[in-house]
């Protein structure tokens, strides 16, 4: 009986230790948010939108912060998601059994988690270096090999999800390989595709290394790629670490503008991901 | 009119089989132009990897010859003197990334376990979505709270107790010695831990969920507590996984740049202290490169990134093996 107790006990006191561990994990990451939205919040106002930053003491805003960030996720979803989707593409449909795709989606699957500073140092050596000056155009190439491995691995995954009997009727029909792909694969997965590239999107918006020695930084409002171009987390890293009140202000504005960005593209992505589930 | 349409039919048949093919071998070309295209961005993908490999290389070679093997041991770090040494960033990214996974696996686990085999089955989707949103916020982000709020907090009420407590104690004393500067290795390390939790937390529940439920359910039938269940088939069944997941979120603290620059202090030495302030590979990168004037400075700190990158990209290696292992068991 006493043994039977025992184990009881045990039993009891690690589910204990479960929840509290939920708990304790979910209420860290909850204060976070919670910081944000109230240091976000208080930051926030219309000047944001309208004025660019400016020196202490002047009211300024996050105006060409948030267009810089724009133009460069842009670039890099523009450069990163097409090479993304066609590599994608090979291994799931051209090279599904082939060596190449098993060593490809090892290589991609480190590429997904490998140190986002390194890229960074790559496009300053490949491109920075080589032109000679600080460009958003190297800040979007940086951007863009931090979009292909997402675009790679979701492109795979949701084409390996259309059924082969599709293929296997247009194929029946005479339809060469390349229509069926474009018509009938990408077809019926295209809401999977939208995911993939609205997570890179995601991914690539809050992230801060690879542009802080591509793209640098710009005190003033540019829509020149070849030029230095300011971005929303290299200002929150400028101000933050700054002494003047105003520009801390400016920088929890900016995070909460960054995280709720992030926020609503996974919640967009989910929804679609689970709709193209449903269907 | 038969006469006529005599000579036109073999004409109007061979133009049209004569166009037929040309549409065929447009299609075929087509064809093998996509196919071409999409081998060679899968190739590109490759090709990256190689190219970061090689170009980090290239640029770190100016240093590697400077300093060779005394770079990796060496702790000066002095740009005056256009002098450097890896040993301290070197230190500092191992001890806040091990400190961080010390952290983030047992409450990671925890969580996992209760969301696989205690929470009730209504709350599991939303708790499971909430920890997945969470490992997509920015690391800017956790590097502005924990500059303006974790380590303010740490310093005010965490550090003293901490100092105050192990102040008698052997060990403890050199761990947590020194004035609370509320920034340092402590306090990046636990950041970290909170940023790879959502990883680890969401790997492990992954791999949890591939365990047969018939083998829990005769683990209860013969009688066993749920933590017997856990203890006794969960977790040796998915050991693999586990192992895979926690390397993983260990290769994402090893490389994470922007929360620790905000919090580990760049200080170019090597402490006993885990309060004192230190310096990581990538926080080292981040706030130095633009600055770096001299081509052996700018050199070092690409040799920099080369070193965090092999040694990133043998713990992802191993990771991923361990999680093939277990999808070939899954499989099986």
């Amino acid at each position: 009986m006493s043994r039977y107790d025992a184990r009881r006990r045990t039993d009891a006191l690690a589910r204990a230790l479960c929840v509290a561990a939920a708990i304790f994990g979910l209420g860290w990451l909850a204060l976070i948010l919670i910081a944000v939205l109230l240091g976000g919040f208080g930051g926030l106002s219309l000047s944001i939108f309208t004025k660019m930053t400016s020196p202490p003491g002047a009211n300024g805003g996050l105006l060409n912060a948030i267009v810089g960030s724009l133009i460069m996720t842009t670039l890099g979803v523009a450069i990163g998601a097409p090479i993304g989707m066609l590599a994608g593409t090979y291994m799931a449909e051209y090279g599904r059994y082939s060596k190449l795709t098993f060593f490809v989606r090892f290589i991609n699957d480190i590429l997904l988690s490998a140190p986002s500073i390194v890229v960074g140092l790559f496009v300053y050596q490949i491109m920075v270096a080589r032109m000679g000056h600080f460009s958003a155009l190297a800040g979007g190439v940086a951007l863009a090999i931090i979009v292909i491995p997402v675009v790679v691995r979701t492109t795979e995954d949701m084409l390996l999800l259309v059924p082969g009997s599709l293929r296997e009727a247009a194929a029946a029909l005479g339809m060469p390989r390349a229509s069926i792909i474009g018509q009938v694969a990408y077809r019926s997965a295209r809401a999977g595709l939208v995911t993939g590239v609205l997570l890179a999107v995601a991914r690539i918006s809050g992230e801060t290394a690879p542009l802080l020695f591509t793209a640098l930084n710009n005190q003033f409002f540019t829509a020149n790629v070849n030029a230095p171009m300011s971005s929303l987390p290299a200002v929150i890293f400028q101000f933050a670490q700054s002494p003047y009140r105003e520009w801390h202000r400016l920088a929890w504005a900016g995070a909460l503008l960054i995280t709720v960005a992030v926020l609503t593209m996974s919640v967009a992505a989910r929804v679609l991901s689970a709709r193209a589930a449903n269907k | 009119m038969a006469d006529i349409s005599i000579p036109i039919a073999p004409i109007l048949a061979s133009s049209n089989a004569r166009s037929r093919a040309r549409a065929l071998r447009r299609l075929i070309l087509r064809d093998h132009a996509f196919r071409f295209i999409t081998r060679a961005a899968a190739i590109l993908v490759l090709a990256l990897l190689g190219g970061v490999i090689l170009s980090l290389a290239w640029g770190a070679w100016p240093a590697m010859r400077a300093f060779g093997f005394g770079f990796l041991v060496s702790e000066v770090w002095n740009p005056v003197t256009d002098e450097y040494g890896a040993a301290a960033p070197i230190c500092g990214t191992l001890i806040t990334a091990f400190l961080a996974v010390f952290i983030a696996v047992p409450i990671g686990l925890g969580i996992a376990i209760f969301l696989t085999e205690l929470c009730p089955q209504k709350l599991r989707r939303p708790i499971g979505i909430a920890i997945e949103l969470l490992a997509g916020i920015p690391s800017i982000v956790y590097g502005i709270w924990g500059l303006f709020v974790f380590a303010p907090f740490l310093q005010a009420y965490v550090q003293p107790a901490l100092i105050r407590i192990s102040a008698p104690v052997p060990l403890l004393s050199i761990l947590f010695a020194g004035p609370p500067y509320g920034i340092g290795m402590l306090t990046a390390g636990i950041i970290l831990a909170i940023m790879v939790l959502p990883f680890v937390t969401s790997i492990s529940r992954d791999v949890f969920e591939t365990v047969p439920a018939v083998l829990k359910e005769s683990a209860y039938g013969i009688g066993c507590t749920t933590w017997e269940v856990v203890r006794n088939v969960v977790l040796p069944y998915t050991r693999v996984g586990v192992i895979g997941g926690v390397m993983l979120g260990l290769g994402r603290a090893l490389g994470e740049t922007m929360a620790v620059t905000f919090v580990i202090g760049n200080a170019h030495k090597i402490s006993g202290s885990l309060l004192a302030p230190g310096t990581t590979i990538s926080a080292t990168i981040a706030n130095e490169f633009t600055e770096a004037v001299s081509d052996l400075y700018t050199s070092s700190l690409v040799e920099l990134g080369l070193i965090l990158f092999v040694i990133t990209f043998f713990v992802l290696v191993g990771a991923r093996l361990m999680l093939l292992r277990l999808d070939r068991k899954a499989g099986a």
